[in-house]
């Protein structure tokens, strides 16, 4: 019974560590009342949505998906590489997580030159008031 | 509020945690994601492409339409961001600064003042101005050009090694906001203005679709570009890899780019007059 929990935490802890990253980035995103505390938010969720898509394709002994010494003869064994697909899906969502974040900063430059603050409570109440 | 945050964030948390009982283990070679579309391309995209580095193949080969449109959403961003930020109204700034470079004293001149005119003694200076150290100026003049001279190689040897436009590209973007940290915006807008990396963005995004096109033109599906082996002189296996070569390029032209574009929207509010 111990035996089998060990197993078990040993072989699943990495989604784990990628569930906690991405609550705490959920509830930076609800709770924080600071819009540039909100986006650090959304990057850490993205960055462990990250995490999980390339830890899948982790393969035991295997290697980079480079085929050694370039060109080479025979069949190519799939297990002895690990899988290159979710690499790519990464690679693509890195370079969106970096224009969500140009995007999101500059909207937050224009509330701030609107209303002079990132608070939300502030910016809700300014609002309330016209 | 937070008590309802807290207790929706554990509940989610908790259902994750229940749900990865039926998760494959860490490094199973018979994971569900490792057993269908990937076996074909790890074994095959040496043979059709001729490209070494499988990632590089899918990338810009097997996934071209994804990376093509991946390469119009980061020119989107940079477009998005110039139009919600840039402002083009000076405001008249009633006192500048100028610093005396062989003595280091700052005149700070008023609104009417005479501002001096040689510019091998005087230069203008930020605000928020903290003095350029002598340490931080040679240190990136000599690591700026080996950072682009990488960053050249990333791009160039993304077939064999682990790299691509998008890293390259983001390396060689980099070396410019270094350049802007540790000098001033001013100086390096100088060097590369809006206009011109506007440009470049656009032309690496033009680079990208026109070999696409260029496929379609020469008989063949667009974004094939075994097409181009008449245009290349090769065989249709290399005209593939030469293919994917072109269009890296043309990605991370797009990328460095719209980082630089990015960073001097963002870092001086739109104004371009005075950065971080």
């Amino acid at each position: 019974m111990m035996n089998d929990l060990i197993t078990m935490i040993a072989a699943k802890y990495n989604y784990w560590a990628f569930i906690v990253l991405m609550m705490i980035g959920l509830y930076a995103m609800i709770v924080k009342k600071n819009l540039v505390k909100k986006i650090i938010g959304m990057n850490i969720f993205q960055t462990s949505i990250i995490l999980f898509y390339i830890s899948v394709g982790a393969k035991e002994s295997a290697t980079i998906p480079i085929i050694a010494h370039g060109h080479q003869e025979g069949v190519i064994q799939a297990t002895a590489y690990i899988n290159p697909l979710p690499h790519v899906l990464m690679l693509t969502a890195i370079v969106v997580s970096v224009a969500t974040l140009g995007v999101a900063l500059a909207l937050a430059i224009r509330v701030y030159n609107q209303y002079r603050t990132l608070e939300e409570d502030d910016i809700q109440s300014q609002i309330n008031q016209i | 509020m937070k008590t309802v945050a807290i207790l929706t964030v554990c509940l989610c948390g908790s259902l994750f945690l229940f749900c990865t009982m039926e998760f494959p283990n860490w490094g199973d070679p018979a994971a569900p994601a490792s057993m269908h579309l990937s076996p074909y391309f790890i074994q095959n995209a040496e043979k059709d492409a001729a490209v070494p580095n499988i990632v590089t193949a899918v990338l810009a080969d097997y996934r071209g339409y994804d990376t093509m449109f991946e390469t119009a959403v980061i020119f989107a961003a940079g477009l998005a961001c110039f139009f919600l930020l840039r402002t083009f109204t000076r405001k008249r700034r009633n006192e500048r600064l100028f610093r005396h470079i062989p003595t280091g004293i700052v005149l700070n001149i008023k609104a009417g003042g005479k501002i001096p005119d040689d510019p091998s003694k005087f230069e203008r200076i930020d605000s928020h101005w903290t003095p350029n150290d002598l340490i931080i100026k040679t240190t990136c003049r000599l690591i700026i050009p080996s950072i682009q001279l990488f960053a050249l190689y990333v791009i160039a040897h993304g077939h064999h090694s682990p790299g691509g436009g998008f890293q390259g590209g983001v390396i060689l973007g980099a070396s410019f906001i270094l350049l802007a940290i540790s000098t001033d915006l001013r100086s390096t807008v100088r060097r590369l203005s809006e206009r011109t990396s506007a440009i470049m963005a656009s032309a690496g995004v033009l680079i990208y679709a026109g070999t696409g096109l260029l496929c379609l033109l020469l008989g063949s599906v667009f974004l094939d570009y075994g097409a181009l082996a008449p245009v290349l002189r090769s065989g249709s296996v290399m005209a593939r890899s030469h293919g994917i070569l072109i269009v890296e390029i043309g990605v991370g032209l797009a990328v460095m780019a719209v980082m630089i574009w990015l960073y001097y929207n963002i870092s001086s509010a739109g104004k371009h007059d005075e950065g971080l």
